[in-house]
């Protein structure tokens, strides 16, 4: 293994897709932490299961395999999906939870109906299409990567123009809004984001899991810092590691889709975050409440003596 | 003066073809305090939230120095009700604070130096000096309360709205905030409170608006604040309206339990000292130099000419 994990690092094709990675779990990362900070984190699960028909559609009508071409479909499946679950929302009773989880099942329904008809078609174009799936980043190609790779740059430089903007919209839009901020655009640029940042990752990581690239590197830095900055640049680190480490073992382990190999890497972090992070993490809330229980302990019981030694004084008296 | 702060002129507002508030038209003068009181729905911070434009209305108009909205956006300060953010977001008091100067700082702009000296002072107003670098989730609902005022402090308008600033904070809290709208009515600026207990009033507010779905009266505190205006507005639904009008004096006698009362927390003491001081310090006002835009006055400017 060690050796073809070297033949992997000499192989030019494959630092590409390392790199590609890299900048794809960055760019899932920053753009996550805001989806996370405004409860919408099934939001990315939903628009990454509605690609699928998006990118099914795509391929039936052109023919041809460009992640290009289903980076357009699926965009305009993910934007159909969200209308979807805003009507549903505002016209009936049906609450988000249950909007979200409606959507994501039919459109997923669709777009495995739609694959497997892809696949009994006969077109010889089709073999890889199956790979959207669970994502195989070593089938990609050096322009998917290109493309992957400009794009998860694209949506790191928009992160870091709007900040303040994304920051404050994310924590109090009500107050944003009166303040004359364009709080509409705003939200449907994060949005937007959300969608190319699921839509650029399903490639590597295929539609079932790409949104733990958002959700997971984003929930592990919040244990780690009270500063949305540093959580930004954490999640984007952590989401880098998870999708350079998932494209590694995959790609030298026979025959592992990237997808589910990246989501490990990244709970791997999650639970590493959660057990161990100062402040928040399991391990300092267990040792604070035995120090302050030993505390009061020790107080009571130096209470207690000096009432003792008071009777005693008394008894003297 | 031809100009007021507000004028709501015919305003309706809907959720789903329901109407929640049909034709309200008032005006508010400028350097007064304002309680906008009615029973629960009656449209209070629908009306509020209506003016600062983040609802649409179906129809009528509101004038902010006689200007729209839009044009006068930056003479507007605004602090929520404070359940309406999430307050385990990562993010500091100071931090939240310095929101209030990024209608100042326009687009992509960074907050620098300048707004951080601002906020502070800001802070200091409301008594939390101490607690700039304070995770927001460890503050006290007062803490969260007086933070948000900093925040509409920085924000430097001249006309406040706020959405029951009153709600659920303690009674030093309480005080810190109405020392401060006082400071604030000695410079000249003109706050608008949702406000709903109605035993205090006659002791805060010199002009109120009351309001049931629609508009039932508007004017000075002592005009309008009758009992026949508020079994108007609330119906007969309050048993004792008629203590409410006639004893101002109860509150005070509130306000005297209050202050002998011996529980008291350290913190809680200590902010109390830290608010009275901001009272006393009024005079100096915070130093917040003029923006690019004319229409920007200085806090405390009026009070230091």
């Amino acid at each position: 293994m060690m050796s073809s994990l070297l033949g992997w690092f000499a192989d030019p094709n494959m630092q590409w897709i390392l790199m590609g990675s890299l900048l794809l779990g960055i760019g899932s990362g920053v753009i996550g932490s805001f989806t996370y900070l405004r409860k919408q984190s099934l939001m990315g699960d939903a628009l990454a299961h509605a690609a699928l028909p998006g990118i099914c559609i795509a391929f039936m009508l052109m023919g041809v395999k460009s992640i290009g071409l289903f980076m357009l479909g699926s965009i305009i499946s993910g934007m159909i999906a969200t209308f979807g679950i805003h009507a549903i929302t505002r016209y009936s009773r049906i609450k988000q939870d249950a909007a979200l989880g409606i959507i994501l099942s039919v459109f997923f329904g669709i777009g495995v109906v739609l694959m497997t008809k892809i696949q009994h078609s006969g077109n010889g174009n089709q073999s890889g299409l199956d790979k959207y799936m669970f994502g195989q980043a070593a089938s990609m190609m050096k322009s998917d990567v290109y493309m992957m790779g400009v794009v998860s740059l694209l949506l790191i430089i928009v992160c870091f123009i709007l900040f303040k903007e994304f920051k404050l919209v994310s924590f109090d839009p009500g107050f944003a809004r009166g303040m004359g901020m364009k709080v509409g655009l705003l939200e449907q640029l994060l949005l937007f984001m959300t969608v190319v940042a699921v839509v650029v990752g399903i490639q590597a990581v295929g539609v079932v899991l790409v949104a733990a690239l958002l959700i997971t590197p984003a929930v592990s830095a919040r244990y780690w810092t009270d500063s949305l900055g540093v959580m930004v640049v954490l999640a984007g680190f952590i989401g880098a590691f998870s999708g350079v480490t998932g494209t590694l073992i995959s790609g030298t382990l026979s025959n592992l889709p990237t997808g589910p190999v990246t989501v490990l890497a990244a709970t791997s972090l999650f639970l590493v975050s959660a057990i161990f992070a100062p402040n928040r993490g399991l391990v300092a809330k267990v040792w604070r409440r035995a120090r302050t229980r030993q505390q009061i302990q020790q107080s009571q019981s130096l209470e207690m003596a000096q009432q003792r030694s008071r009777t005693v004084e008394g008894g003297l008296d | 003066m031809g100009i007021y702060p507000l004028e709501v002129d015919n305003l309706t507002v809907a959720y789903q073809k329901k109407p929640v508030l049909s034709s309200v038209s008032f005006r508010i003068p400028s350097g007064k305090l304002i309680g906008v009181l009615g029973p629960n729905g009656a449209g209070k911070s629908t009306m509020l939230k209506a003016v600062l434009g983040l609802i649409p209305t179906v129809g009528g108009s509101v004038k902010i120095f006689g200007q729209s909205y839009k044009e006068s956006r930056k003479k507007v300060g605004y602090v929520p009700q404070r359940e309406s953010v999430d307050w385990d977001f990562p993010t500091n008091a100071l931090d939240v604070v310095m929101m209030g100067r990024y209608g100042h700082l326009g687009w992509f702009r960074r907050p620098g130096a300048k707004e951080r000296r601002i906020a502070m002072e800001c802070l200091a107003k409301v008594g939390m000096a101490d607690f700039a670098g304070r995770q927001i989730s460890q503050l006290s609902g007062g803490q969260q309360q007086r933070v948000f005022l900093a925040r509409a402090l920085a924000q430097n308008a001249t006309l406040y709205f706020m959405d029951e600033p009153f709600a659920g904070v303690d009674a030093t809290t309480e005080k810190a905030i109405i020392s401060l709208l006082h400071e604030l009515r000695e410079q000249g600026k003109t706050v608008l409170v949702v406000h709903h207990d109605l035993s205090t009033v006659k002791e805060y507010f010199d002009e109120v608006v009351l309001l049931n779905g629609k508009l039932v009266a508007a004017g000075s505190t002592e005009e309008t604040f009758t009992t026949a205006n508020l079994q108007k507005t609330y119906g007969g639904r309050i048993a004792m309206l008629q203590d409410v009008t006639n004893a101002s004096d109860r509150s005070d006698e509130a306000e005297v339990s209050g202050e002998s009362s011996p529980r008291r927390s350290k913190t809680a003491r200590r902010a109390g000292k830290a608010g009275k001081s901001s009272m006393t310090n009024a005079a100096d006002g915070v130093d917040i130099p003029d923006e690019a835009e004319g229409a920007d006055v200085p806090l405390g400017a009026v009070s230091r000419t």
